[in-house]
């Protein structure tokens, strides 16, 4: 592993998006539009309950920036490798001395930095329309955004991993993915509104347990270590499945040339 | 020229479901050679590159590069190694430099700004650094992808149909460029091409292949009188369509 090559890659990336106004104002753009749509949601629930419903609510409002975090370190590294395909480049990367783990992490730290960006704008903005803070979440924050972060980078290996195996075709994964697991991964709702089955489900995720460990913090000011253990411990699951996967869709590309064709198609 | 081999290609095979796209496949590379690979439309070259590349893994047969084993010093054999072709391009948005200049660093170029320079005023595409890669004309690109291909000094260049979209005086300069730098440094080229006056002009050797076998193989004038032929393009025609006469040896 050479972290020399991975910087180079995480430049090309920033050059990338240096040059398009498109790509630059995306980080931006989607992330206000939903704010504004889940804070005034917030807005008008409260008004409604005329200040009997809890403050509670306003969990609303950090459910929707925790999973644009999720959302987001996901598409940053499926989206960096769709990059490569579209401008026919995958070739010109793996013919030259890099390997696939560099190219991935490179994809990652880039994505971080996206996150990164999208995070502040978010949280100053919630602050000033809807003065809400999420730094109330105090130390937790760190080990929230951590395992959702984790989480990204596993189900970008994974929608990486499928596109590389069944090509373009299966692109619009790449959007897709995290929204198969929103209705489990109760995001702005509590786990305990699901019906039994569904619960099941929903612990299996490790974001599940961050959401739920969120809004214990939000009503409690305290949270049960147990969800950020679990969290931790499926994420672990969930990287190395990931890995796996990843490795063995890069072997098969080998075995199919499906490198060079990729982008052509 | 020393006679030291740079590649070593030995049984080399691709089989696609039924299709055996490269068939037990040998030859070898010396230093400072430049060797032609010749066949008709998906007679297997670029699967025979691929596989070079490291980006195809064979079904069979064995690739050595630098006398090592290129499954094995992966990373370390494709930095000495270079490759372009007509398929292949860099991101159309970014500016020229800035796709040169990710590719040397990749590759660890030391003197990366000076190198680029010199690579892109001996292509005559100095004028044409800032420009954005997008809007370069398929010639342009495609002295922009020489470029990227000579940024490390590789000792093994791969070209897959290099001048295929040059006009006739720029690909003129190109064979000339290539040519010198096999002189001054020893480069070593394997080369595809459909064009028989740059084959007949810039290799030393050809290896003929026909539905992925190797049917001929030498100095391009001694294959041409071995089958009694005037010229490169006439031998190309005549393998292309009695290849499996000249497989079978029952011709000639
Ligand atoms: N990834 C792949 N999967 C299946 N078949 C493939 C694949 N790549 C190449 N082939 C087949 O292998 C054969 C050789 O293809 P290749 O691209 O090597 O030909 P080529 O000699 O480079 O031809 P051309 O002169 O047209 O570039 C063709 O019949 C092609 O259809
Ligand atoms: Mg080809």
């Amino acid at each position: 592993m050479s972290l020399h090559r991975v910087w180079i890659l995480v430049l090309r990336y920033v050059f990338i998006y240096r040059r398009s106004w498109v790509r630059m104002l995306e980080i931006l753009f989607w992330p206000t539009m939903e704010l504004l749509v889940w804070g005034y949601v917030t807005r008008f629930i409260q008004r409604a309950g005329q200040g009997e419903l809890p403050h509670l609510i306003t969990f609303l409002i950090g459910a929707m920036i925790f999973w644009d975090i999720l959302y987001r370190s996901q598409q940053g590294i499926t989206l960096s490798f769709l990059e490569d395909v579209w401008t026919r480049n995958l070739l010109n990367i793996f013919c030259g001395p890099v390997r696939l783990a560099e190219y991935i992490l490179g994809a990652f730290l880039f994505g971080l930095l996206r996150v990164s960006v999208t995070l502040v704008f978010l949280i100053v903005l919630a602050w000033v329309l809807y003065q809400f803070d999420l730094f109330a979440l105090g130390f937790y924050l760190v080990p929230f955004v951590a395992n959702l972060l984790v989480l990204g980078l596993a189900l970008g290996m994974m929608t990486t991993a499928i596109i590389i195996r069944y090509g373009q075709g299966a692109e619009a994964l790449a959007w897709g993915v995290p929204f198969l697991i929103q209705p489990f991964a109760a995001v702005f709702y509590p786990v305990s509104v699901l019906p039994k089955p569904m619960q099941v489900i929903a612990y299996a995720i490790p974001c599940t347990h961050v959401f739920e460990g969120m809004r214990e913090v939000i009503r409690s000011g305290a949270m049960s270590w147990s969800h950020l253990g679990w969290a931790v411990g499926l994420n672990v699951i969930y990287l190395a499945v990931a890995m796996w996967l990843l490795v063995r869709m890069f072997n098969v590309a080998l075995d199919h040339g499906l490198i060079a064709k990729l982008g052509t198609e | 020229m020393s006679s030291d081999v740079i590649l070593r290609v030995d049984e080399l095979t691709k089989v696609f479901g039924d299709l055996v796209a490269v068939d037990r496949l040998s030859f070898s590379l010396s230093r400072g050679e430049i060797v032609g690979l010749l066949g008709a439309n998906g007679a297997g070259k670029t699967t025979a590159l691929h596989m070079i590349l490291g980006v195809l893994r064979p079904t069979s047969g064995r690739i050595e590069i630098f006398g090592r084993d290129l499954h094995r010093h992966r990373i370390e054999v494709l930095s000495r190694m270079n490759f372009s072709s007509v398929d292949v391009n860099l991101p159309a948005n970014l500016r020229v430099w800035q796709n040169l200049w990710i590719f040397a660093k990749l590759y660890g170029v030391q003197d990366t700004w000076s190198r680029m320079d010199r690579l892109l005023e001996l292509l005559e595409i100095g004028h044409l650094r800032n420009a954005i890669t997008g809007h370069l004309s398929s010639g342009e690109q495609t002295r922009l992808n020489l470029c990227k291909a000579l940024l490390n000094d590789p000792e093994l260049l791969l070209l897959d149909e290099p001048t295929s979209s040059l006009d006739p005086d720029i690909a003129d300069k190109v064979r000339k460029l290539l040519r010198r730098i096999q002189r001054e440094r020893g480069l070593s080229i394997l080369y595809t091409s459909h064009n028989m006056r740059d084959i007949e002009e810039v290799c030393d050797r050809i290896l003929f292949i026909h539905r992925g076998r190797l049917i001929a193989e030498g100095p391009p004038q001694r294959v041409i009188q071995q089958f009694r032929h005037r010229n490169l393009e006439e031998l190309f025609i005549h393998i292309a369509r009695h290849g499996e006469v000249v497989v079978r040896g029952d011709e000639v």
